[in-house]
């Protein structure tokens, strides 16, 4: 089934917030925000701003007639600043005008007094001087202390993993309409409509059902508009409960890229110990998160990153330690993968600096390792349908991985400047919110006379294809042709308190909580049609083509007849289904549980060619098996996989976010950071997917594909640094990402580079050409 | 008071008495409010905001894709201007149904301009989508959902489907082909009436040739980038609305360029293809085809940033510069005419109408090398241009530049002294290297670190070398303890 929104996207007919009529008088709005990273706020001078033809009202912290608070996880986190500031960007104030640019050249004559407090951008550091935040963790399996003994190599080090930039095509956006009594209605670009409704109420100290929060579509979300869409809507929603107008406020992009949280930049330690024969048999790894200025989701990703720290793999011994660290950088949010990704790549660096020391393979050491059934994860889970193994094998026949293998060592004795690399990532990726109680869904499904259905759901639409697969899991569980199926917008009023779009289960609870409400009507059909049909067991009937079948026997009624027969009967068409994923637990005490309802596997399988002479590459290949249960709608899922590849490799290699030491984002504009195209992704990607695999789990058997793609790109750092080395086979091995061709280049000529001397006064001179070239 | 804009839009003659200035997509979403063309940057890297401008040609006319966040609106006077409202019919067209069915569209944020880039490159050049031609059409356009996977699909099958359908892949321009597209559905009806109606329009709206005092915009793809937040409001003056400056001519053995040559125009150009023979995969890697649909020759130079791609080469082939105001012309040598970090020898006032080269001969070979962090679509850390002319293995003369190496383009006075006169072989390189090591200073910025791009010039001056000398002189030689 192709993505129902498919055609009105193509003709530019999908509206997006701000492509709906304006309601009279709108405003618009601008924000201010802080020009310093760390600070006291003296004075807000808006005076000039004020004088601007068109200004309405300028909002400051003490407009806010609730309480000034956004942190959802930890109260940490000011709607507006109050008296200090504590990243460049943190809103300061919000300007309200008659045209969009009038705001925005207001709020550029809004200055600020400020003191300076001390900088801190660096996770280690924050570390040092006990800026944490909540409680640090730790995952323990077996013993590690004992267990490095009787290890045959034991090697340590450290990664630097960078943040990454969501870059959403349609940045962060809301619009607030007044509505009668108090109330308002707001329309935001949001993947948690729950969260927005909570924030707006908290911020106006309204009870939650005077807001109603209203999402149609999200022009990309990714996990930067779970948590971080709440603040926007609440600015909108400050504006239009102060000046009784409906306001929109629209995050340019280059605000939107200083304004927002990212992917967490990681520094990590880790340690291994392996047997010869390259069996892990002890692993740590100490993780220091950079969170940024406020908690926002940071203790929530970071646990995820411990249980993701082992990846795919078995290891007997382990000690995983995490925390959190506050920095003066936007606070960081979630982003597809949800700190998994980091977990892992600490460990696929920790086994290719084992393989260098072993001098084998970083494959032998990988599929020594893979999970097998029933083995432990770290945090007490016992691995089922580990599926792993068979991605692995598959990928290597399917794609012939040892020929290309051979391949590209011809090629590389053939080539002098230009060098091929090789790599295959495995990924295991566990399904469910950790959170234990995210773990529900409610969905409300009206069938009308004409036997058409509408579906609402707390799930959002964000590019993901929920709503196709929601149309075809109704559609399926009546009997009836898709076409009649209509998904509504998601909306709080209709699904009440609803978990965030996120952790790659918005299909699975949305889709069961559907499954449960269409059940429940279709029960109350049945009985009342073998009534009418005098008939017994309505478990014997069935709808198929929308025909109504005894024991798979027309019975002569349509789905239209039975439900226009039914309402006049006065049977109720409509049900409310609630879903809430069972057995899963986790005890926070022990850190030890059942947090994930089932695993994701797969194996990705690379090849490169760097250009050693430049520092450039290309990636050629891409070879993956994946585990996606048994697919509802392929199309769609192919979709999430290529593009959550997509995502994985911009995030190794060419996305670089860049911040200098006072916190100031230098990479703050498209021009300067820099995500795949459709000349960077490979020609050759080829996606199998692993067949005859079950799912208890997911609606219909499906598994959940949103995030685990992200984690295959991960291979591609290592495929890059194995062409390095058949350049340079004694290149210290370093793993800090993003492997960008500047890196690519530095490792490589390290001996060229100390061979010259940059001479310093000349260039003293020119420090002050300005730092943006935007040319 | 300026005159009233007259142009076509989508299938209805429009007029307006907004500022020129004011940005074509400003235009669109907030007046005309056609919001099917949404905003992803306003720096032209994303593509979200594409439309096309239909030009006339004599009878017939020419469409290219571009990038409205950074055109003014005063450039579509006598124009057409095509959103992707323009391009819907009662049923998807064949780009849009590709894209339906290969799954080609997820958030749906992207695909409007994508629909528009695709339809296009389709009324320049027909469907014949092969994997080059994709990259090429939807160069300019970011998609963050799909990976671009299925939009190679979606591109394919529309290739597939209209190779069986007669395209003999020859009529590509024209009002012909422009029937065959309508006849296909990639275009609607109403397009074919567009030359007449635009012919028409321009005669019941004759300009009076009066000029606007403003800032100048020639392609918009840099001051629009830069001051994006201050132009909108303002009269501009649009310098594709004088006549001329965008012709390239031969004469006695020079190249005269208008300066209002686009870096598409320029590298298309059979005459410039002679000259420089690699020029069309050099300006693959210059921006997009969408911003080189724009992008001037002129606008690159008058910049002056140090990083200009057409700046490197132009300077290489040691360009003469023809200025112009209030009829008074006067030619400046382009390596005069750098002066420092963005500032030039140019008065205010001042036009640059022309840009004239010498026509290298037999002997003369040219080259141009970019390394940037994405591949396309990207700032150089550094680039580099070199003519060089070489007679019986030895070099008799040559002019390299290098750009983001100092605050100007740099045409590296002391390394083309001391290449001058030597054999070509990888004992000169390893010279010119040291040479050119002395002669630039790079900064750390966000394009790299100045160590980074010291690199580069040693590395570039070997890839110039190797790539143009491949008998004589080859990397290996300058690792030889690998
Ligand atoms: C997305 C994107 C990617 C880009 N990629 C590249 C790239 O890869 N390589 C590269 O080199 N550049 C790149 N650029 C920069 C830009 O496209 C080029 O510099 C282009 O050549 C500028 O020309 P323009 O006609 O658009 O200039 P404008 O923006 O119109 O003008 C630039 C400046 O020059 C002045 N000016 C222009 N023409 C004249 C004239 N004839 N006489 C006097 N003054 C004049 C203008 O007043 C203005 O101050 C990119 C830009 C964008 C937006
Ligand atoms: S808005 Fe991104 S290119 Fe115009
Ligand atoms: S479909 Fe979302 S950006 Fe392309």
């Amino acid at each position: 089934m192709k993505h129902i929104d498919a055609a009105t996207h193509t003709r530019g007919e999908s509206q997006y917030i701000d492509d709906v009529p304006q309601p009279e008088g709108m405003l618009h709005a601008a924000v201010f925000g802080s020009p310093i990273a760390h600070g006291r706020l003296l004075t807000i001078d808006l005076d000039k701003a004020r004088e601007v033809p068109g200004v309405r009202t300028i909002l400051t912290a003490d407009d806010i007639p609730g309480e000034n608070q956004v942190g959802a996880l930890i109260a940490d986190e000011m709607l507006l600043a109050e008296s200090t500031v504590h990243f460049v960007g943190e809103p300061i104030a919000l300007v309200l005008a008659e045209t969009p640019a009038t705001a925005h050249k207001a709020a550029q004559m809004i200055s600020v007094e400020t003191e300076a407090l001390p900088v801190i951008t660096d996770p280690r550091v924050a570390f040092e001087k006990g800026e944490i935040i909540g409680a640090t963790r730790t995952f323990v399996l077996g013993d590690v202390d004992q267990a490095w003994k009787d290890c045959d190599v034991v090697v340590e080090g450290s990664c630097e993993i960078a943040g990454q930039e969501h870059l959403y095509l349609e940045t962060q956006r809301a619009r607030a309409v007044p509505r009668e009594d108090g109330c308002l209605q707001i329309y935001a670009s949001t993947q948690s409509p729950y969260a927005v409704q909570k924030g707006v109420a908290r911020i106006l100290g309204l009870p939650h059902h005077k807001v109603e929060v209203d999402v149609k579509r999200l022009g990309g979300g990714f996990g930067g508009k779970e948590d971080q869409a709440t603040h926007w809507a609440c600015l909108a929603a400050l504006g239009a409960q102060i000046t009784g107008k409906a306001i929109e406020l629209v995050l340019p992009r280059h605000q939107d890229m200083v304004m927002t949280g990212k992917r967490h930049p990681y520094s990590s330690d880790y340690k291994i110990g392996l047997k010869q024969d390259g069996k892990i048999v002890a692993y740590e790894a100490r993780h220091y998160q950079n969170a940024g200025a406020a908690a926002d989701l940071s203790p929530a990703i970071l646990e995820r990153t411990l249980f993701h720290s082992t990846n795919a793999y078995f290891i007997p011994n382990v000690r995983a330690f995490a925390a959190s660290c506050r920095t003066n950088l936007p606070p960081n949010t979630a982003f597809r993968g949800f700190g998994g990704p980091q977990g892992m790549f600490v460990i696929e660096s920790a086994i290719t600096k084992a393989a260098e020391t072993l001098e084998v393979t970083r494959e032998e050491i990988q599929l020594k390792n893979l999970l097998q059934d029933h083995d432990i994860f770290p945090y007490g889970q016992q691995v089922h349908d580990a599926n792993i193994r068979r991605t692995w094998q598959e990928a290597e026949k399917s794609f012939k991985l040892k020929n290309l293998q051979k391949r590209i060592r011809e090629f590389n004795d053939n080539h002098f400047e230009k060098k091929k690399g090789f790599a295959i990532m495995p990924i295991c990726f566990g399904i469910s919110f950790t959170a234990t109680f995210l773990n529900q869904a409610g969905a409300l499904v009206h069938v009308y006379t004409d036997g058409s259905v509408s579906v609402s759901t707390g799930g959002v639409e964000m590019g993901q294809g929920l709503i196709t697969n929601l149309a075809k899991i109704a559609a399926t569980a009546f009997g009836i042709d898709e076409a009649r199926v209509k998904v509504e917008t998601t909306n709080t009023t209709r699904v009440a308190n609803m978990s965030p779009s996120a952790a790659s289960a918005t299909t699975d609870l949305n889709g069961n909580a559907t499954l449960a409400a269409a059940s429940e009507i279709l029960q109350r059909l049945k009985s009342f049609a073998v009534k009418e049909l005098n008939l017994s067991h309505p478990e014997r009937l069935t709808i198929e083509k929308e025909t109504l079948l005894f024991e798979g026997k027309e019975t002569g009624w349509t789905w239209q007849k039975l439900v226009q027969s039914a309402y006049f009967n006065r049977v109720d068409l409509s049900a409310h289904g609630f879903y809430a994923t069972p057995g899963v637990w986790f005890n926070k005490d022990k850190e030890k549980g059942h947090p994930f309802a089932y695993h994701v596997f797969g194996t990705a399988a690379f090849e490169v060619t760097v250009d050693c002479l430049r520092g450039t590459y290309e990636i050629d290949k891409t070879k993956i098996v994946h585990d996606l249960g048994r697919p509802m709608n392929e199309l769609i899922d192919r979709g999430q996989i290529e593009g959550g590849l997509a995502q994985g490799l911009g995030w190794m290699t060419l996305e670089e976010l860049k911040f200098d030491d006072q916190g100031r984002y230098l990479s703050n504009s498209l021009a300067s950071y820099k995500v795949p195209d459709v000349f960077f992704m490979p020609d050759d990607l080829e996606i199998k997917l692993l067949e005859n695999v079950n799912n208890t789990w997911g609606p219909y058997g499906t598994k959940a594909v949103g995030e685990p793609p992200l984690m295959y790109g991960i291979g591609v750092f290592f495929a890059l640094q194995d062409a390095m080395r058949a350049f340079r086979p004694e290149m210290p091995l370093t793993f800090d990402t993003p492997m960008t061709p500047e890196k690519v280049l530095m490792q490589l000529h390290r001996d060229e580079i100390e061979g010259f001397k940059t001479d310093s006064d000349v260039m003293a001179d020119h420090q002050e050409q300005p730092v943006k070239e935007t040319e | 008071m300026p005159e009233p804009l007259h142009f076509i839009l989508n299938d209805k003659e429009y007029e307006t008495t907004l500022p020129g200035g004011t940005l074509v997509l400003d235009f669109l979403r907030l007046h005309a409010r056609f919001c099917g063309t949404k905003e992803g940057c306003k720096e032209g890297d994303c593509g979200a905001c594409m439309v096309l401008v239909g030009e006339l040609d004599g009878d017939t006319i020419h469409y290219k894709p571009i990038t409205s966040c950074l055109m003014p609106i005063g450039e579509m006077h006598g124009k057409h201007l095509v959103t992707i409202e323009g391009l819907n019919q009662q049923n998807l067209t064949p780009v849009q149904q590709a894209i339906v069915d290969a799954g080609g569209s997820q958030c749906g944020f992207c695909t409007p301009g994508i629909v528009v880039s695709l339809t296009g490159y389709l009324l320049q050049r027909g469907p014949s989508f092969d994997d080059v031609a994709v990259k090429y059409a939807l160069g300019g356009n970011l998609c963050r959902c799909t990976g671009y996977a299925s939009l190679k699909r979606a591109c394919t099958e529309v290739a597939h489907r209209f190779e069986h359908n007669g395209d003999d892949h020859t009529t590509r321009s024209g009002i012909d082909h422009l029937r065959k597209l309508i006849e296909w559905q990639m275009a609607p009806p109403y397009f074919e009436s567009i030359p007449s109606r635009l012919q028409a329009l321009a005669a019941a709206n004759p300009t009076n040739g009066q000029q606007i005092d403003g800032p100048l915009i020639a392609g918009g793809t840099d001051i629009y980038v830069q001051r994006g937040a201050q132009l909108p409001n303002t009269e501009v003056r649009i310098l594709g609305r004088d006549s001329g400056m965008k012709t390239i001519e031969v004469h006695e053995g020079d190249i005269h360029v208008g300066a209002l040559t686009t870096f598409e125009e320029f590298a298309t150009h059979p005459e410039i293809q002679k000259c420089i023979p690699g020029i069309v995969s050099y300006n693959l890697y210059n921006a997009s085809w969408q911003i080189r649909n724009r992008a001037t020759l002129g606008g690159n130079i008058v910049n002056a940033s140090p990083i200009g791609d057409m700046t490197a080469l132009l300077l290489a082939l040691e360009s003469e510069l023809l200025l112009q105001r209030q009829g008074q012309t006067r030619t400046v040598a382009m390596r005069d005419f750098f002066k420092g970090y963005k500032k030039l020898d140019l008065q205010s006032g001042e036009i640059l109408t022309e840009i004239r080269f010498a026509k290298p001969d037999r002997d003369t070979l040219v080259h141009f090398e970019k390394v940037s962090k994405r591949k396309t679509l990207d700032i150089a850390s550094v680039n580099s241009a070199i003519r060089i002319r070489c007679k019986a293995g030895s070099i008799v003369e040559t002019a390299l530049t290098m750009g983001g190496v100092a605050p100007i383009p740099l045409l590296m006075k002391n390394t083309n002294d001391f290449l001058t006169g030597k054999p070509v072989c990888s004992e000169t390189v390893r010279g010119a290297i040291a040479v050119a090591l002395s002669e630039v200073s790079p900064i750390n910025d966000i394009r790299g670190s100045a160590e980074y791009k010291t690199l580069l010039v040693r590395q570039l001056l070997i890839a110039h070398f190797s790539t143009l000398f491949p008998k004589q002189i080859t990397v290996r030689e300058f690792y030889e303890t690998h």
